[in-house]
This record gives C-alpha cells, sequence and structure tokens, in this order.
C-alpha cells in the first residue's frame, strides 16, 4: 500500500499553545481516514498543515508524495479542501460557485463548465444548480462546497468538520456524497468529533489529543480495544438511581465501573459482553421494582472510547 | 495569474451587484444624503463665493470613494472569516490574486459609485463650470482616490477579522469625511479642528475635484492653483498605497 499522507514527528506551535506535539500519522491510498478527537486535540491544525495553510515548526509531512514545506505548489494541485465553513459565495449560483473554483484550478473556461456540470450530477444538485447558493439549506450548502473541492479532480479531499453544525438530515446527505467519492477512489482525510461519523465513513481513525496520535486502527480495532457496548438506563425517579446502579454492577459481577449521571438520570456500564445483555438488564430491574424511562445498548461514546484509550488522564 | 484574479473580481462584483441593500439602499442612501444637505442645510449654507450645490456636489462625489470603499473591509473580513481565502491559498493560484482581485473588483464598485453620485449631483442642479478635460480629470482623481483608500479598507478588512469588527474600524471614515471640506468650508470651524481639517487628505482630494469643476474662479475662490490641491492629493494618494499595499499583502501572506 501506498502512503497518501506521511507525517513524522511534526510540531506547530502557537505563542504558548503546542496545537501539535510530534504527531506521527500514515494514512494508506484507497479509503477514508478520520482524524479523530476532542476540540483544540489539533485536528484542524494537522489538516491546515496538510492543506499548506500554515507552516510546521518541525517535523516531516509529506502530502501525495510531495513534501509540504518545499513543495507546496505541487501539494496544491493535488488536494482538494473543504472546511467547517461553507466557502462559498451566496450571491453566486451553484453552477457559478463551482466553475469559479474550477478556473482557479487552471482549467480553461469550456473544461470548467464540464467539470463544474459533471459535480454537480455526481452530488446530485444539478436541480438546484441555477439558483443562488443563498437559498440553499445546510446540507446543501456543504455539500456544494465539498462539489467544490472535487472539481480539479483531486487525488486527496480534505474534510474539515463536514458536518459540525448540520441537522441529521442534512448530516446523512453529507455522508453519502463522501461515500459516494471513497467508491469513485478519491482519497479522503476527514476530521471529526463524533465516534459515529468516523465509524460511518472511515475505514481507518486515528485519535488525537493534545497534539499527538493516542491510538489508531480501523473502527472495528479500536471498539475491539476499548470493549463492548455501553448498557444506559434511564430512571424515571432520582431517588431509583442508587438500586438501578446496584442492580447494573451485579449484572456484570461489579467487572467494569458503574457511571451515575445525576442530572439525566443515567447510569451507564460498559461490557465486552453483550450478546443477551439488554434482556438481563430488563429482568433486573423488574427485580429490583425501579421505573425505568429508556434503556438501550450503544457504541462507547467517543468520550468513553477516550478516556479508555488514554487511561482517563 | 491574470485569470485567477479576473475570477476573483468577477465573483467580489457578482457579490457587490447582486446584493440588493448594497445596489438599491446604497444608491438611495447616497442620492438622500445629497438631497438632504443640498435643501435641508443647503438653504442656509453658502458656497463662499459659488452657489452651494456647487460647493458641495464636489464633496459629496469624491466622499463617495470612502463610503463605498468600506465594502472591500466587510468583504475582505467575510472572505477569511466564511473560508474562501483558505480554499483560495489551497488552490494552485498565484498568493496576489486575491488582492489584486479584490483591488480590481473594488475599484470597479467605486466608479459605479461615482458615476452614480454624479448623476444624483447634476440631477440637484451640479453644473462644472471647467473644460469637459478637467471634468474628466476630476472623475479620474476620484478614482485614484478611491484605489488608494481602497487598500487601507482591505488592510482594515484583514487586521480585523470578522466582517463585523471590519465595520466597526471602518467607523473612521466620518471624521475624514466631516471634518473636511466637502460639506462646509474649512474656515467655517473652530480653530482647532480647522488645523486638523486643513491638513488631512480628504480635504485636499475634495479641493482638487472643486478646483477642476470650478473652472476659471478656482483659484480665487479656493487661495491656489489647481496644481496644488492634485498634487498634494496624489501624494496622500501614494502614501496611503505605499504604505497599506505593502502591509496588506504582508499579512495576507504570513501563515
Amino acid at each position: 500500500m501506498t502512503a497518501v499522507i506521511e507525517a513524522h514527528a511534526v510540531t506547530k506551535r502557537f505563542g504558548k499553545t503546542l496545537a501539535l506535539d510530534g504527531l506521527e500519522l500514515r494514512a494508506e491510498s484507497g479509503q477514508v481516514v478520520a482524524l479523530l478527537g476532542p476540540n483544540g486535540a489539533g485536528k484542524t491544525t494537522f489538516v491546515r498543515a496538510v492543506a499548506t495553510l500554515l507552516r510546521l515548526d518541525s517535523g516531516d509531512l509529506r502530502v501525495a508524495g510531495h513534501d509540504a514545506r518545499r513543495q507546496p505548489a505541487a501539494v496544491r494541485r493535488a488536494i482538494g479542501l473543504a472546511g467547517q465553513f461553507a466557502a462559498i459565495e451566496p450571491m453566486m449560483t451553484g453552477r457559478e460557485n463551482l466553475e469559479l473554483v474550477a478556473r482557479l484550478f487552471g482549467l480553461s473556461r469550456a473544461r470548467a463548465r464540464a467539470a463544474a456540470s459533471e459535480v454537480l450530477d455526481r452530488l446530485q444538485l444539478s436541480e438546484v444548480a441555477d439558483k443562488l447558493a443563498r437559498t440553499y439549506s445546510g446540507g446543501v450548502r456543504r455539500r456544494l462546497d465539498l462539489g467544490a473541492s472535487l472539481v480539479g479532480a483531486p487525488r486527496l479531499l480534505l474534510l474539515d468538520e463536514p458536518t459540525t453544525g448540520l441537522d441529521p438530515r442534512s448530516r446523512s446527505e453529507v455522508w453519502d456524497a463522501v461515500r459516494s467519492l471513497v467508491a469513485r477512489g478519491t482519497d479522503v482525510l476527514l476530521t471529526t468529533q463524533y465516534m459515529d461519523e468516523a465509524d460511518h465513513l472511515a475505514g481507518h481513525i486515528v485519535i488525537i489529543d493534545h497534539g499527538q496520535s493516542v491510538a489508531s486502527g480501523t473502527p472495528a480495532e479500536l471498539k475491539r480495544r476499548v470493549g463492548g457496548r455501553v448498557l444506559e438506563v434511564q430512571a424515571r425517579y432520582a431517588e431509583d438511581l442508587a438500586v438501578v446502579a446496584g442492580a447494573l454492577e451485579r449484572l456484570d459481577q461489579g467487572h467494569a465501573p458503574v457511571h451515575v449521571d445525576q442530572a439525566t438520570r443515567k447510569v451507564s456500564v460498559r461490557s465486552a459482553s453483550g450478546a443477551d445483555w439488554l434482556g438481563a438488564a430488563w429482568s433486573a430491574l423488574e427485580t429490583v421494582g425501579a421505573s425505568v424511562d429508556d434503556i438501550s445498548l450503544r457504541q462507547p461514546s467517543l468520550d468513553e472510547v477516550f478516556l479508555s484509550l488514554t487511561g482517563g488522564k | 495569474m491574470l485569470t485567477s484574479s479576473l475570477q476573483v473580481a468577477r465573483r467580489a462584483l457578482l457579490h457587490y451587484f447582486r446584493t440588493p441593500q448594497l445596489v438599491v439602499l446604497g444608491t438611495l442612501q447616497g442620492a438622500l444624503f445629497l438631497l438632504i444637505f443640498r435643501y435641508v442645510f443647503g438653504g442656509d449654507l453658502q458656497g463662499h463665493g459659488t452657489s452651494y450645490v456647487d460647493f458641495l456636489v464636489p464633496g459629496f462625489v469624491t466622499t463617495s470613494v470612502l463610503f463605498s470603499g468600506q465594502g472591500a473591509a466587510t468583504g475582505v473580513a467575510d472572505d477569511l472569516q466564511q473560508g474562501f481565502v483558505d480554499r483560495l491559498r489551497s488552490l494552485p493560484v498565484g498568493r496576489a490574486s486575491f488582492l489584486v482581485g479584490r483591488a480590481i473588483a473594488d475599484s470597479i464598485w467605486n466608479m459605479w459609485g461615482l458615476v452614480v453620485c454624479a448623476a444624483v449631483g447634476f440631477a440637484v442642479g451640479f453644473r462644472p463650470q471647467g473644460a469637459v478635460f478637467d471634468d474628466l480629470a476630476a472623475l479620474g482623481l476620484c478614482i485614484a482616490y478611491g484605489f488608494a483608500f481602497e487598500w487601507m479598507f482591505v488592510l482594515i478588512g484583514l487586521l480585523s477579522g470578522t466582517p463585523q469588527a471590519a465595520q466597526g474600524m471602518a467607523f473612521l471614515v466620518f471624521p475624514l469625511t466631516f471634518v473636511s471640506s466637502a460639506y462646509v468650508p474649512v474656515s467655517t470651524m473652530p480653530g482647532w479642528m480647522q488645523a486638523f481639517a486643513q491638513r488631512q487628505p480628504v480635504t485636499y482630494m475634495v479641493d482638487s475635484v472643486r478646483a477642476l469643476t470650478l473652472g476659471a474662479r478656482a483659484p480665487a475662490l479656493l487661495g491656489h492653483a489647481p496644481a496644488y490641491f492634485t498634487g498634494w492629493s496624489l501624494a496622500w494618494a501614494a502614501g496611503t498605497v505605499a504604505l497599506c499595499a505593502p502591509l496588506a499583502s504582508w499579512w495576507y501572506n504570513r501563515s
């Protein structure tokens, strides 16, 4: 396999903040790589470095085979960037926005027009293509922004938190668009704060925190390392919380710590097993006579994966 | 480089001309402003040797470049905040394209404002006394002043970071335009204010345009020949560009 991004000991400091602290990362070609981490972990800084928008203090960064520091022009020809904001001009139509970026990419007028049409078709935006971008919904704007990063037919697409601030429906629209890109062979580096987003889209996840790579692997590998699923029970009455917590603790023979959140009246416990867990929990709660509003079995959240991988530090 | 600058310019111009608030309200506001000065205040104001309308309109047209120039500050701040600058930098285009493109677009926007203001001026009775060539020279000077101030506004846009902050900082056009010879003669102001009003660039610029449009009477009315005002104005304009343009491109290129 060939690497589309290779970062070795990259460092970037902003004043007193060490945004990237010797980050190591290798993104193989042919898949979506997700950079997962909380706000301030260094995700955006890394994407900006890959996009040649900022200069690293030290370390090696190769993008599509080019040194990001010494050959920025070659890197720019290989990448497309879609940021946290939709960088489209609201007073131009979708088509005009795409033709603009295509022209800036260096295509002739005729080729820019063809490239814009093709991308609009591909992202199913042809219907709204000739309306002003001002009239678009948040999801359509992001998809158009995605399209703008595609008209230059880049080898590597950089998506910095492409769904932050979107409603669930728009979010899944963007996800579908990203999936169709990967099917066509475009490499994608995606940053996200959402575990489920990384899970849905990425073949490889790199978890970063404090500017360092904490863990990496396929979604399945990471979840295995964290272990199983999370059982979460919402009690109807705050007085029942202790009883519910006791019941869940006995269920797992006290192996995993039970977490109680007073504010939301939620009790959660993680377990590596989990096959018939929901049923067992339900009968245990019935036995102790606790009233329950909600009971669910879910994937560990980013917080939980995170706490587990960083040892709760 | 040329193509990319023109593309950036085209985008900025489409933004201006397709935003009804900018085109319609901007024009109406300018016209209203002129009508108020001409008919509300103008009854009590004298042109000091000429009719007030012939005194006012050159000032009004010249200062219009400061009002329409503010759009560059908010536009640049918006492009920074909304990610257009990032996208541009991630594309294989020359770094200068953004600022050059903006300069082209904002100059055209300024010219549009100048033409509208001059047309309203004619409609309310302004009649230049000089030769046609002088009027064209006056228009050319306004375009040059607009170009100079544009770099100031671009710099403000780059430094302020958000469109709201840019708009706030662009507030400095008020002292520059009102404490000048644009709407009333400087000699009517209190002494301490005259000290500023007489020496600041807008006064020279307004008087250069006034000198060209007043014709043969100009030296007697303004105290100097047109070349005096034009010389000072162009020096101020060149100085503004020489200071702001390198600062703007340095700020834009650093990362």
